[in-house]
């Protein structure tokens, strides 16, 4: 334990983005801060080259094998402990005081940037207190759940914490889980963990926002830090930070874009408006109040993350359905329509049947697949939603951040809960006349039979598109035909055999992962890759018109996969109507101009508004 | 309002003879409010559907609807079930608008969710007439009354002090949950029913599940239970 602070020195490989400012920071003081931020993290640091990564020039490391983290042995040694503590204590002092009146000597910046010094200033302190934390943390003093003089006092009101909630964050399990996520403010304030209670991680997170803030410090951004077995990626939106720690292998950019999902689903609840709102009126607010009972929103999504590749590839899955069916849906869907109602949506089984959007919604912009898997997570992760119909609020975060629309959710097959009505409108009070069009789909939908046809439907199997080696793949058009500004779809066949256990469902999604940042590499992007894995050979190959990943057995020579892609793109282009959502139907819904709402307030808008323009 | 005429809407003619019944069915606003977690959506459950399931947080407001039968009259409760949650706080008044019943639930274990019941109090006290709303404040998780911070007398206390009624549930048994219903029920009526307007009558729309259920029953309540 004593080797803690010997550690400063060791670190190297740390490099900054552009531009190379000239007040880098001094690299032991950084170091210092991100060997704690390492020892909490990966107890087995010491003997790790650490690189930060702020621009460009990343490299992975080469070889995966699987991360043997030494457990952190733990003095039982009360007494001694303490004295060790308050001398580390002291030393972390005196390297951040440093750190600190560097920072708040601003020689020749403008007003914001002052303003911006001050706030460090007034949280060296902070921070401080935060790293001498993090000592006892680290050292097993920390209790989990303990109170945290940063919680503001009176918000009591504590959500119900489950499972993985109570972990203890000083124990192994806790390290060894594949991918870490935090979410704090720019105050360090602790607003979301994916593993552990908050309050127990506020000094890890009071690090991360001290590294953060150092780079900040020097004009510079902090984008990333490698170690052998983790990746450690930061995303600032606005005054949240977003922090990524994963022994899962995937590029930054990857890691990057999911952090970012986080972020959009945060968003999703409380809109970009109010955050930067709250934070400018108190920069020390506890977003935690805001965000009670949703953690289990945010947990849903990461696990989707994980496990769906429709993140990854940011488009849509659609559940595949006779063209016939999926029209007469959406000829139900078109009819049932009030005003200001902008979108209609039918999902079975987690999976879009169809969408249908309002006229001048479809004409001006487009529903992105982003928001629809956020709206799907929500659908997903609240089991509320079975009682009854759901009326809420909810934002869709790349439609528009700043403004709610407000979504009617209801399941159409009680008791079993699979098929999914969703309804979004921008009148706030429509509940009753958005209620009545689900009353009007569900009757056409029984007078059609619509519900058992429904439940016949499933994904479809690779063994249909008659490839032998095929194993499993991932086609995205970038257009399907006549359906210009589409919805980003792709489509993929169940994974089966040999992929059917969940270890090997994983592992083909990070070979599948693997080829994507090859791909979509910054520095050397690829057009095609035959990759000769262990137990499988894939295929990616990115064109104008689509992207493509497939799996072949191990065996398959290049010309042989080749051959099946060409007989595969021949199958899907035989299939696309069934496979996608093509021609996307429209309604129009008369504008009721007195009826608009924009961003939950019921301000009157004028005449020629009608709710979804003020949207736009 | 006074008549009890028999009604028959437009296009429901096949359900015309269940119309005959000389009752009348009224419209119930029912609004719970409270804090996270205190059983909101389990009481609301238990009302519409006898149910018991352990819920997750709610999003915005579930909306549910039980049919409670009186002696002369039939109450159609429209149930909103509001989120606890803070960032709903903002909201909520779309929901208790124009409510006939608010029930302030509170779990009996947590004595902060009895403070906040009061702070929901003040709220609806500061947009409504004392009688045109029945406000009910019900400690909830009656099961784990050895847990208890909050005692029968200092529910009971309050709800005399503020002209509330009172009582305690158990969502999770059941306990006093149909009893809670049926007694709101006859209060809303009682209260509110007797004025001029207080109550809108219900009338079915032509849309309604008609073909809900696979065989046609004429003799079928003309309400649903649930949604």
């Amino acid at each position: 334990m004593e080797r803690d602070n010997h550690q400063a020195g060791q670190a190297q490989g740390v490099s900054f983005c552009d531009p190379p400012s000239e007040s880098n920071p001094p690299a032991e003081t950084l170091a210092t801060s991100l060997c704690l931020l390492g020892n909490h993290m990966f107890p087995d640091s010491v003997e790790r080259k650490e690189e930060i990564s702020t621009g460009a020039d990343k490299e992975e490391p080469a070889d995966l094998h699987q991360s043997d983290v030494k457990p952190n042995e733990q003095s039982v040694d009360a007494e001694l402990l303490s004295n060790q503590v308050k001398k580390l204590e002291t030393e972390e002092i005196e390297t951040l005081e440093e750190l600190i009146n560097e920072s708040t000597q601003p020689t020749d910046r403008d007003a914001e940037d002052v303003a911006m010094d001050n706030d460090q200033s007034d949280s060296g302190e902070f921070v401080v207190t935060m790293l001498a934390k993090a000592k006892l943390e680290e050292q097993g003093i920390g209790v989990k759940g303990r109170s945290s003089p940063l919680l503001e006092a009176g918000i009591q009101e504590s959500p119900a914490f489950i499972s993985h909630r109570d972990e203890d964050v000083t124990a192994d399990s806790w390290r060894q889980h594949r991918k870490h996520v935090f979410v704090l403010s720019e105050a360090g304030k602790p607003i979301y963990s994916r593993y552990g209670s908050e309050e127990a991680l506020s000094s890890t997170m009071g690090v991360m926002m001290a590294l953060v803030s150092f780079v900040q410090s020097g004009d510079n951004i902090i984008r990333s830090v490698y170690s052998e077995e983790h990746t450690v990626v930061f995303l600032q939106k606005g005054p949240l930070v977003l922090v990524c720690v994963s022994s899962s292998r995937q590029s930054e950019d990857q890691l990057r874009g999911e952090l970012l999902y986080v972020y959009y689903q945060i968003i999703s609840m409380l809109t970009q408006a109010s955050i930067s709102r709250i934070f400018e009126h108190k920069k020390n607010y506890d977003l935690r109040r805001l965000l009670a009972g949703s953690e289990k929103i945010l947990d849903g999504l990461l696990n989707l993350v994980d496990s769906d590749p429709s993140f990854l590839l940011a488009a849509v899955h659609c559940l595949p359905l006779a063209s016939s069916l999926r029209d007469s849906l959406s000829q139900i869907l078109q009819k049932a329509i009030t005003p200001n109602l902008v979108f209609s949506i039918l999902i079975a089984k987690n999976q879009l049947l169809t969408i249908v959007q309002e006229k001048t919604v479809i004409e001006d912009t487009r529903l992105e697949p982003a928001d629809v898997h956020l709206l799907l997570n929500l659908i997903g992760a609240s089991s509320a939603f079975q009682a009854g119909e759901i009326w809420t609020p909810i934002c869709l975060p790349l439609f528009n951040p700043d403004c709610y629309f407000y979504a009617y959710i209801s399941y159409l097959d009680p008791p079993e809960c699979t098929v999914c009505l969703l309804l979004l409108s921008t009148d706030k009070e429509a509940f009753y006349a958005v209620a009545e069009c689900k009353r009007k789909i569900e009757e056409a939908m029984v007078a059609q039979n619509s519900l058992s046809l429904i439940a016949k439907a499933q994904s479809y199997s690779v063994s249909q598109v008659g490839v032998s080696d095929l194993r499993h793949f991932m086609y995205k058009p970038f257009d399907v035909p006549d359906n210009y500004r589409q919805l980003t779809q792709f489509t993929s066949p169940e994974m089966e055999a040999p992929y059917s256990s969940d270890e090997e469902k994983m592992r083909l999604l990070d070979l599948y992962r693997y080829m994507h940042s090859r791909i979509h590499s910054t520095s050397r992007p690829l057009k095609l890759i035959y990759h000769v894995a262990e137990r499988e050979t894939l295929l990616a190959w990115v064109t104008s018109k689509f992207e493509l990943y497939t799996c072949f057995s191990p065996l398959v020579t290049k010309a042989c996969a080749i051959t099946a892609i060409t007989k595969l793109l021949r199958w899907i282009k035989k299939e696309e109507d069934r496979l996608f959502i093509r021609y996307p139907p429209k309604y129009s819904t008369t504008p009721n101009p007195s009826k608009s709402s924009r961003g939950g307030k019921s301000d009157q808008q004028d005449t020629t508004d009608n709710g979804f323009l003020s949207l736009l | 309002m006074g008549e009890t005429l028999p009604r028959v809407p437009k296009g429901a003619k096949l359900r015309s003879d269940t119309w005959s019944r000389p009752v009348r069915t009224l419209r119930v606003k029912m609004v719970l409010l409270g804090s996270s977690g205190v059983g909101k959506s389990s009481l609301a459950l238990r009302f519409g559907k006898d149910e018991f399931r352990t819920a997750s947080p709610t999003v915005g407001c579930a909306y549910l609807t039980r049919v409670v039968h009186l002696s002369d009259v039939t109450l159609r409760f429209e149930i909103w079930d509001t989120a606890g949650q803070e960032k709903y706080h903002s909201v909520t008044p779309l929901y208790y608008r124009g409510a006939h019943a608010a029930l302030l639930v509170y779990d009996l274990c947590k004595r902060e969710t009895f403070i906040r019941a009061q702070v929901w109090l003040k709220e609806l006290e500061k947009h409504y007439i004392p009688g045109s709303t029945v406000i009910w404040l019900v400690g909830n998780k009656g099961d784990l009354a050895q847990d208890r911070q909050v005692s029968v007398q200092e529910g009971q206390a309050l709800a005399n002090d503020r002209g509330l009624s009172f009582t305690e549930t158990s969502a999770l048994s059941g306990d006093q949950v149909s009893e809670l219903l049926q007694a709101i029920a006859h209060r809303v009526y009682e209260c509110i029913g007797a004025q001029q307007g207080g109550l809108s009558e219900w009338q079915e729309t032509p849309l309604v599940d008609l073909h809900r259920k696979g065989t046609f029953n004429p003799f079928a309540s003309c309400c649903k239970v649930g949604p």
